[in-house]
């Protein structure tokens, strides 16, 4: 059982970097309503890998596939067909709770209906290394260790000021990192994150994206995260997956993904491209309304 | 590449420097010092369940003074402590009041403090599980399909043999399940099961099973049926000590059994994907939740009718006091529903005394006015 916020294998992060996370081979999901047949393909055939340390966007149209592709990895959804191998691992025939003291997952939304404090929610995050001892891990207190692991991850998404603070009065962005330190909390090696910024204003999504990015340099934390904003995963990731209807569209480095091509082909419309300023990664710009050619008729 | 974890280190400076910039939100005023204080130890839960367990002691004897002839309590200690010493209730030795107190009163006391403390916990189980501070048992159609499930053991006279202890439960047990199945299964297909689908699930199921509970009534005896009305009301009779004791069994099992599953209940409030990713075999766990709250809602309803609103009152009413942590909440909110439904059987036997009021029309009169004060003033919190 890992003890402390280090990776439980014990390795330098030379040696982490030369892994492979995950290993997914033609990786087949669709979803099974209850009282209906089954439904389309969501993934159909996805064949990648993904490097341990790297941070990895997946982005896509509406649909296409990434949210299922996310909880696939996290053994939440079960895929049809296919192989998942989590650090050479059938992930498969893992038990739930050895995934969950690798991979931690940040859904897109998750309300809570209860007043638990930031704290107590982080603390949760704790809970699969307590799984084994059967008594404690329905009941029991958490040991010095959980707690200052806990601390440790509210510090470093900024929350020790909000620990009393119920999780019900936090703003967007606050509720964001109170996940994220949740899920540090599970000293994960792998973190995946569902739309991270997703409703949140420019300043909590640089937040996020620096918490992000420090994750990788620091703690060597391989990150997958699931995204709208092209931009944003061009500019904090290391590779981009683009999905297209299921399918594995194109995968590679910010500059190969995302290209005027690409995006036409798959997301069906011109945009521009051109360079960050600053990191010189590839940056997309909606052009200029143009009125369509039957109105330049009428006039 | 890690950061050391000092077990040592019991708080945490908030000014550590970070990348990330303060939001501007000032720390709330008297909790932003030691991180630990808000969480739960061994230490803060004995400080809050001993004082309840002493309470709860305390208004047994209150309470057990109360009734059409007013017992005190030198009395009433003079008496208990008759019968701890000899351990007989034998009427010559204790005489009049010594038997109504030993064999009325108290057995009564402890069965209204038992059936609220099932009745408050299943209440925290079930609003964990569908994510919806607003579930209940009596709500829900639980209680209603185990008082038919009780109805139609009584009709067939189950009711009226030997077996009537160990069968009735079961009766409800089947009925309070047929309940839970149509919740669950909607939920199931909701995700999180919002609060107009689950109050209107709980209307449907409710008539449904009050028109079949009625027609069976209306087909019973007189003199049967009329004794059916009375308990399905919500009453509490004065059981013998034996069945008491098998009820009592039954029953702290199976609190017993839910309090080993609070701290998955925690991690179950965080929605049914995020509880996987954490671990929790979460379709396991649940149905094994679902099949407690049954048994026990089935077990309470078949000994004393329909009480309801005792399980959505007081769990919100100790979130508010104790936090939302089940260690704390289940356990706590068994002993204040328990003390809650003792209060209220008393009122019932003394307010129109010598007349008795079913005991589940104060919990209702109480309960349904703070029903619709969350529905309606409290709803932007849970829909």
């Amino acid at each position: 059982m890992s003890r402390s916020l280090e990776n439980e294998h014990g390795m330098t992060g030379s040696a982490i970097a030369l892994r492979k996370a995950y290993e997914v081979r033609s990786l087949r999901f669709r979803y099974h309503p209850f009282g209906q047949g089954a439904a389309d393909w969501v993934l159909n055939g996805l064949t990648f890998d993904i490097e341990a340390g790297e941070i990895l966007g997946i982005v896509g149209p509406n649909g296409s596939g990434k949210t299922s592709l996310l909880k696939l990895l996290v053994k939440v959804l079960r895929p049809d067909d296919g192989d998942l191998a989590l650090f050479g691992r059938d992930l498969g025939a893992m038990p739930q709770v050895e995934v969950a003291r690798t991979v931690a997952f940040v859904p897109q939304e998750s309300p809570q209906v209860f007043s638990f404090t930031v704290m107590e929610t982080v603390l949760m995050g704790r809970y699969p290394h307590h799984h084994g001892q059967t008594w404690s891990a329905g009941f029991g207190w958490e040991s010095a260790e959980d707690l200052s692991i806990a601390e440790q991850a509210m510090q470093y998404t900024d929350l020790t000021h909000l620990a009393g603070r119920s999780v019900m009065d936090l703003s967007g962005g606050e509720r964001q990192r109170c996940m994220i330190a949740r899920a540090l909390a599970q000293a994960p090696q792998i973190l995946l994150l569902d739309e991270p910024t997703a409703f949140l204003d420019l300043q909590h999504q640089m937040e996020i994206c620096a918490i992000v990015r420090r994750l990788k340099e620091e703690r060597g934390l391989t990150v997958v995260l699931v995204s709208h904003d092209l931009n944003l995963a061009s500019q904090y990731c290391d590779r981009i997956l683009m999905l297209k209807a299921g399918a594995l569209f194109r995968l590679g480095p910010p500059h190969e993904v995302i290209d005027v091509d690409v995006l036409r082909a798959v997301y069906g419309c011109d945009v521009l491209i051109d360079r960050h300023p600053e990191s010189g990664v590839p940056r997309v710009t909606m052009p200029q309304y143009r009125s369509t050619k039957s109105f330049d008729d009428r006039s | 590449m890690h950061l050391s974890a000092d077990p040592s280190s019991g708080s945490v400076q908030p000014e550590q420097p970070s990348i990330v910039k303060d939001l501007g939100v000032a720390p709330a005023p008297g909790r932003a010092g030691k991180v630990s204080a808000s969480v739960l130890t061994a230490r803060r839960w004995i400080t809050v369940m001993a004082p309840l367990v002493g309470l709860s002691a305390a208004l047994v004897l209150l309470c057990v003074q109360f009734g059409t002839q007013w017992i005190g309590l030198g009395q009433v200690i003079d008496i208990l402590g008759h019968v701890l010493r000899d351990g007989s209730v034998e009427s010559e030795q204790i005489g009049t009041a010594g038997v109504i107190l030993i064999q009325v009163r108290l057995p009564r006391l402890l069965l209204g403090l038992l059936v609220g403390a099932c009745l408050a916990s299943v209440g925290v189980v079930l609003q964990a599980l569908l994510r919806n501070p607003l579930a209940d048992p009596y709500v829900l159609g639980v209680s209603s399909g185990a008082a038919l499930g009780v109805a139609l053991a009584i009709l067939l006279g189950i009711g009226s043999t030997f077996l009537a202890l160990s069968v009735l439960p079961l009766c409800g047990f089947a009925g309070g399940l047929l309940s839970l199945v149509v919740v669950y299964r909607m939920a199931l297909s909701y995700g999180r099961l919002p609060i107009h689908s689950l109050l209107l699930a709980g209307v449907i199921l409710n008539s449904i099973f009050s028109a079949l509970i009625m027609f069976i009534t209306s087909i019973m005896e007189p003199n049967r049926s009329a004794g059916t009305m009375a308990w399905l009301m919500g009453t509490l009779t004065a059981p013998s000590y034996p069945a008491l004791g098998i009820l009592a069994c039954y029953l702290t099992g199976g609190l017993f059994l839910l309090l080993r599953q609070a701290r998955r209940l925690n991690v179950l409030t965080l929605g049914e994907e995020s509880a996987r990713s954490l671990g929790i075999e979460t379709e396991q766990v649940k149905r094994q939740i679902y099949l407690l709250s049954a048994l026990i809602t089935g077990a309470v309803v078949s000994v004393s009718g329909m009480i309801g609103f005792v399980g959505m009152v007081i769990p919100h009413a100790v979130r508010l006091m104790l936090g939302a942590d089940h260690r704390l909440l289940l356990p706590a909110s068994a002993l204040v529903g328990g003390m809650y439904l003792m209060i209220a059987d008393t009122m019932a036997r003394t307010l129109l005394t010598p007349a008795e009021i079913p005991v589940g029309i104060i919990t209702a009169l109480a309960g349904g006015p703070f029903f619709i004060y969350l529905l309606v003033w409290r709803k932007d919190r849970f829909t």
